[in-house]
């Protein structure tokens, strides 16, 4: 079973609806024991970081995940629940994240090229970095996904498991350990995407 | 580097997907979730629905067929038609859709799109405007394109955006079912002015009216259409094909 974080953050409609769709058993949740008791987690998010990150700590469930992580639970950051892996971020000023990854979140609008639309909406293609992830074992290089962000994770190199181009090469997916990230939304992703779910929702065995 | 969207456009109505030519003289095509399904696995990018209905009755009817529509299909949605306050934003977030579209409700509610745009974020507020040339003056038009507003297009469009609207519909009446090619003039106009993903609606009658589109604009980030993809007269799958073979970037 798969326990999709709920700490008041976006719509979890879909995500929750893409699971059941490839026959995962999915639930929205903010309770520690059904946390502890789920095979995998997802933490979702759309929004602002500062005001995600307090709504997330507000919830007190932020040691509980780090205890499950710690404990060898595949964790999945989609999005903003992505670039909240990170170690901090510069939107609207500084802000502690997570820290499971080592990175920090940044505004892409001053590296982009001029006639660049910020955000960075739509439909673009992978670019795998370094050893082909999990994530992607049903994907192939040059597959589109769904974006909709702008600011990106600027993470350590070997933390990058696939980038995208918009002007500047910007991170589409970070990975650490048993830690996961992809900034674009599998869940909007048509197959390809239900296809990076369904890889993650089998990795340390069928959720 | 990011592709071109594709997006057809599903109206529907007492729970039926229609189109109408001028915006008159409705036909029924198909159902909502078998169409939307069909367009999903057939390479749209994007799907809108737009609530046609004017009744209580019929908008209750348009959010369950939405649920259902969401459940299935996992391409990035957009619902529009009868959005008026905020609460229509939940109302349809709540059942899957990914963006709201708004066009007479924020002509009505000036405040409209500020405070959506506060509460969702940019990236979900659309504004779709229905617009005409009125004395060689493009001017904005409401309830369905039969009521001239009087205001100029450059300075709504700008004044949306501004308000935090974070994509523009422009659908242009003047070419709108008469399949000669989208209004390539209007759309230059607002794309000179706004920073935020345009997508043209209206006129596109074949392929080539979509090759011009992309090659004349490359500002113009997606084209919509209705009747051309459901009546079959234009395939998603090639259509996607032959933008790439002109070397428009498309997911193929």
């Amino acid at each position: 079973m798969v326990a999709i974080i709920d700490y008041g953050v976006g719509n979890l409609f879909s995500l929750k609806s893409s699971l059941s769709f490839i026959n995962v058993d999915a639930v929205v949740t903010s309770d520690p024991s059904v946390i502890a008791s789920a095979s995998h987690i997802i933490l979702p998010g759309v929004g602002a970081f500062p005001d995600a990150a307090a709504k997330l700590k507000a919830t007190g469930l932020i040691d509980v995940i780090k205890a499950e992580v710690a404990g060898g639970k595949p964790l999945l950051g989609i999005c903003l629940g992505m670039q909240m892996l990170c170690s901090k971020s510069f939107e609207y000023g500084e802000c502690e994240g997570l820290d499971f990854v080592p990175g920090e979140v940044v505004d892409m609008t001053p590296e982009l090229p001029d006639g660049l639309k910020v955000p960075h909406i739509g439909w673009n293609a992978l670019r795998f970095k370094g050893e082909k992830s999990e994530l992607y074992k049903y994907v192939n290089e040059g597959d589109c996904v769904y974006f909709v962000h702008s600011f990106y994770a600027k993470a350590d190199a070997d933390c990058i498991t696939a980038t995208t181009e918009y002007g500047i090469e910007l991170t589409a997916s970070i990975e650490n350990g048993n830690v996961y990230g992809t900034q674009f939304h599998p869940e909007k992703s048509g197959k390809v995407g239900l296809n990076i779910l369904r890889a993650f929702c089998e990795i340390g065995g069928k959720a | 580097m990011i592709t071109k969207r594709i997006i057809p456009c599903l109206d529907v109505k007492n729970g039926r997907v229609v189109k109408g030519i001028n915006f008159e003289g409705l036909g029924d095509v198909n159902d909502p979730v078998t169409l939307g399904r069909y367009y999903s696995d057939n390479g749209a990018d994007e799907l809108v629905f737009y609530d046609i209905t004017a009744s209580a009755e019929g908008r209750a009817l348009f959010t369950d067929i939405l649920t259902e529509v969401a459940k299935t299909i996992f391409i990035p949605l957009t619902v529009g038609g009868g959005i008026n306050e905020v609460s229509d934003f939940e109302r349809v977030l709540s059942c899957g859709a990914d963006k709201v579209s708004v066009n007479s409700g924020a002509i009505r509610n000036p405040d409209l799109i500020g405070d959506a745009a506060k509460r969702y974020g940019d990236q979900c507020v659309v504004i779709s405007i229905d617009a005409k040339r009125v004395d060689g003056v493009f001017r904005v038009f409401a309830k369905g394109g039969r009521e001239n507003t009087g205001m100029e297009l450059i300075e709504w469009v700008k004044r949306c955006v501004g308000s935090g609207a974070g994509e523009v519909v422009l659908n242009s009446i003047d070419t709108d079912g008469v399949k000669k090619g989208f209004d390539l003039e209007m759309l230059e106009a607002v794309c000179n002015v706004v920073n935020v993903p345009v997508i043209a609606s209206g006129g596109a009658g074949n392929m080539k009216d979509f090759v011009t589109l992309f090659k004349t604009l490359p500002k113009v980030d997606a084209g919509l259409a209705a009747s051309i993809f459901h009546f079959g007269e234009v395939a998603i799958p090639d259509l996607k094909k032959e933008l790439a073979a002109n070397g428009i970037t498309m997911r193929l």
